[in-house]
């Protein structure tokens, strides 16, 4: 199947902090890829190297075949980016965010103003269209936020934890546009604290933890057991086995997962 | 750089433009230093030093408005390099950064936005300076011509303003390093006295200065005299700023984000 983001070896250190360490990663076109990881674990950093906003030390990455830092603008055009803080300008209303970045996409003005309208619809925005978005409430800051990145038709979507801070209601409406956006082909690469969320979502999930991807699941490696969910996930290293523990019992909140270890 | 990629990085300067003209209708107190600043400097000085320099107030700020005029652009013109740091570290430059747009469309969309407060500063200078007294000796055709001129200027010299903007962390950096830029600028010129009672040093810089040349030019377009010599001079050092401080604001523009 053919990839719509291959990563390989990302490296990106701050001072003593190794951000990322060395991370693959792999998106085939038209899935949901789930990164999950605890605070810190380079989430956030990964995102923005792949969406050309951060130049990594080492390693290199494609989106659709085009190098992130070979050729930004390519990239550019094929992806949408939600990023972990919103990223509207306080200062204009809902209408004049879209407009803007409509305009700023090629629009016509009479195509941007349409544009504009049908995203604040779908994301239950009419009302607050004509605010400054810093008077809006954090979820709707974060549904502008989400409607900005798609302004331009993104085949490849990024979303950095889209729904913390979402209320329950709000936060199926994003999983919603999600689902609908993956049935019309877009591919999402998602990042999340929440194991329910990636489980929701994700066709496959990538566990970061200190810049490194400790461990790698498929959603058909999703067991559910009577009174509970198992999580099947397999280290990509042996020696990676106690912080994925750490991890998943944090993630899970149940403490040290059961396990069952097999060579292979 | 092809003519489509021109057009379009100037469309996209033109929707960041309107970006900025939105921004400063929704906060006006932003307009503070180009309606309230200017304001007070002419009264200050023409009630100052008019009586003493030129004898009466009248004769003082009929030389002394073309001057103001330029000492304000250069002022007004600082803010666009702290407006830019302030921005850069803004989310939003994110998104824009992640969007296939030319890569100058952020800086050139601030800098045209900029014409508006540049137009408000020469109006509500006039304004004041009319009420005061101030009478334009030639037509309107030379003052409209004086003001593009003035507007020019402040376009050409913000690009140091961005530049700096752009080098420095902060932006009360940028407003500091500003302010000790143009301080000298303005008043090692001949807006306020005539240059001949300088020392030598000191006079040699103020007959060349960019400011001391426009102001010239814009004494004879609004008072009638010599306007080609100190003209050519203005734009020249218009041109030099361009040429050098342009590619410079971009390049740490680059580096910045
Ligand atoms: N600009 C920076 N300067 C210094 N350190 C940084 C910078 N950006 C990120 N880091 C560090 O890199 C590490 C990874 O950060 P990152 O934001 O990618 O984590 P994350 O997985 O997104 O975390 P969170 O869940 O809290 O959003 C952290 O230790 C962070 O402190
Ligand atoms: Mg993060």
């Amino acid at each position: 199947m053919a990839l719509a983001i291959r990563a390989e070896g990302l490296v990106k250190h701050y001072g003593e902090t190794k951000a990322l360490d060395g991370v693959d990663l792999e998106v085939p076109e038209g899935k949901v890829v789930g990164v999950l990881g605890p605070n810190g674990a380079g989430k956030t950093t990964a995102v923005r190297v792949l969406a050309t906003l951060l130049r990594p030390d080492a390693g290199h990455a494609t989106v659709h075949g085009h190098d992130v830092l070979k050729d930004p603008r390519a990239v550019r055009s094929l992806i949408g980016l939600t990023g972990q803080y919103a990223s509207v300008d306080e200062d204009l209303s809902g209408t004049e965010n879209l407009v803007l970045l409509a305009r700023l996409l090629d629009f016509s003005r009479a195509g941007a103003r349409a544009k504009a309208a049908e995203l604040l619809e779908q994301f239950e925005l009419t009302d607050a269209a004509g605010r400054a978005a810093k008077t809006y409430s954090g979820g709707m800051r974060r549904r502008l936020d989400l409607a900005a990145s798609l302004v331009g038709n993104p085949s490849v979507l990024y979303l950095d934890e889209p729904t913390t801070g979402l209320d329950p209601h709000a936060r199926n409406e994003v999983w919603a546009v999600v689902r609908k956006l993956v049935a019309n082909g877009v591919t999402v690469l998602l990042t999340t604290q929440y194991l329910e969320e990636a489980d929701q979502l994700a066709d496959s999930i990538t566990v970061f933890d200190h810049g490194r991807v400790v461990a790698e699941g498929r959603p058909d490696e999703l067991k559910r057991r009577v009174g509970g969910q198992t999580l099947q996930v397999r280290p990509t290293s042996l020696r990676d086995l106690d912080v994925v523990y750490r991890i998943l019992g944090d993630l899970t909140g149940s403490g040290r997962p059961a396990t069952t270890t097999r060579a292979c | 750089m092809s003519t489509i990629a021109l057009d379009r990085g100037m469309r996209h300067g033109f929707s960041l433009a309107w970006r900025g003209i939105l921004k400063i209708r929704k906060n006006p107190e932003q307009l503070m230093d180009v309606t309230l600043a200017p304001i007070i400097f002419l009264v200050m000085f023409t009630y100052l030093f008019g009586g003493a320099l030129a004898g009466n107030t009248d004769a003082y700020l009929q030389m002394l408005v073309p001057g103001i005029m330029v000492m304000n652009i250069l002022q007004a013109s600082m803010t666009a390099g702290v407006q830019m740091n302030t921005d850069v570290s803004k989310g939003v430059f994110d998104r824009f950064r992640s969007m296939p747009i030319a890569r100058s469309a952020p800086l050139v969309g601030a800098v045209l936005a900029d014409i508006v407060r540049y137009v408000v500063c020469i109006v509500v200078l006039l304004v004041v300076a009319t009420i005061m007294g101030f009478r334009v000796q030639t037509g309107p055709a030379e003052l409209l011509i004086a003001a593009a001129l003035t507007i020019l200027f402040g376009l050409c010299f913000c690009w140091a303003s961005v530049f700096v903007g752009m080098l420095l962390k902060t932006p009360q950096a940028v407003q500091g390093m500003m302010f000790v830029l143009i301080m000298p600028l303005t008043f090692g010129s001949n807006v306020f006295v005539g240059t001949s009672t300088m020392p030598g040093w000191l006079k040699a810089w103020a007959d060349i200065s960019p400011v001391s040349l426009l102001s010239d030019a814009l004494r004879g377009l609004l008072n009638g005299g010599a306007i080609a010599g100190p003209l050519t001079g203005s734009l020249i050092w218009m041109a030099g700023a361009v040429a050098v401080f342009f590619p410079l604001a971009m390049w740490a523009y680059r580096k910045r984000v």
